[in-house]
């Protein structure tokens, strides 16, 4: 078994209404050292052991999970030991 | 002319938009199921608004995936008008038949009210009965209608005439040049974030919608007139 976590967050560059809010309050909190906030997606993902796991992630998160025109994905594979 | 309203779990404006195409339009309608896959006993195809799917993930990102979807596509390839609103308009560009994609609303609102629109091109089938700059009053009703797309998209699409739809004075959600519908480059598939299904009577507060039902019907027709 695999756990994958993907990670989706806008582009640089596309303006992120809900961290813009956050870093709004954040900075209301006196908080003014933060710069950016920028809001993203995590997804956790159990798959089965099987031959070339990543292009196989690389396609759903492409076709699915996130959208190419305006959001940005990356993910970690790691690999569960049974017990 | 007889128009299909795909329903996807979760539509909410698919009774409005079958309504205002029996009522006041005055012309054949049925409800297609998303499990469906054929749509060519259809002249025309309506996408309608709600949250299919829940809106899960991303508006239309499910719902793009829907069997009736291949259908849909087929559709817009062979020319027939397709016109999605609202959540029919997101599902439009997840499925990429149109450009671009929404973000949240600028005030992280759901915004639900009348807005003024300008009529930025009246050569589309969906436009030719209204004036080019005209101000008609159409009602959004959205939380995802702040539409974006990169520089070198916007140009083009500028450069063909897709952009159809502007918002006037104050734009509601955020979207980019203030649009608010667009149509693709063969000019058959429109997507639009306000309703026109919901102002097609008086009675409703504007009848500035009903003419786009009536521009797709007057091309239709035009289309199919018999020669004797």
């Amino acid at each position: 078994m695999f756990k994958v976590k993907v990670y989706v967050t806008l582009k640089q560059g596309v303006l992120d209404p809900q961290g813009k809010a956050v870093k709004g309050a954040l900075h209301s909190m006196d908080f003014q050292l933060v710069e950016e906030v920028r809001i993203g997606k995590y997804m956790e993902l159990t798959v089965d052991h099987t031959e070339n796991v990543e292009a196989q992630i690389e396609d759903m998160c492409k076709r699915l999970l996130a959208n190419p025109v305006m959001e940005e994905y990356s993910y970690e594979i790691e690999e569960v030991v049974g017990q | 002319m007889k128009f299909a309203v795909i329903v996807f779990p979760g539509s909410n404006c698919d009774i409005d938009m079958y309504h205002a195409i029996q009522d006041e339009l005055g012309e054949e309608v049925s409800y297609v199921s998303h499990t469906d896959t054929d749509l060519s006993a259809f002249d025309g195809v309506l996408l309608p608004g709600g949250f299919s799917h829940g809106d899960y993930l991303r508006s239309g990102a499910i719902a793009r995936f829907a069997p009736i979807m291949t259908a849909v596509k087929e559709a817009a390839q062979s020319g027939k008008p397709v016109l999605g609103v609202c959540n029919g308009f997101q599902i439009l560009l997840e499925t990429g038949l149109l450009p671009g994609a929404m973000k949240q609303n600028r005030d992280l609102k759901f915004m639900c009210r009348p807005t003024k629109l300008r009529v930025e091109t009246n050569h589309t089938m969906f436009t030719s009965l209204y004036e080019v700059g005209e101000q008609i009053t159409i009602p959004i009703a959205h939380g995802e209608g702040n539409y974006d797309c990169d520089e070198q998209t916007l140009q083009a699409m500028k450069q063909h005439n897709q952009i159809v739809f502007r918002y006037v004075g104050d734009n509601p959600n955020g979207s980019k040049d203030d649009i608010a519908g667009v149509i693709n480059k063969q000019g058959n598939v429109l997507g639009m974030m306000p309703h026109p299904e919901r102002a097609v009577s008086n009675l409703l507060g504007s009848e500035d919608g009903l003419r786009l039902f009536q521009s797709i019907l007057k091309h239709w027709r035009e289309k199919h007139v018999i020669t004797s």
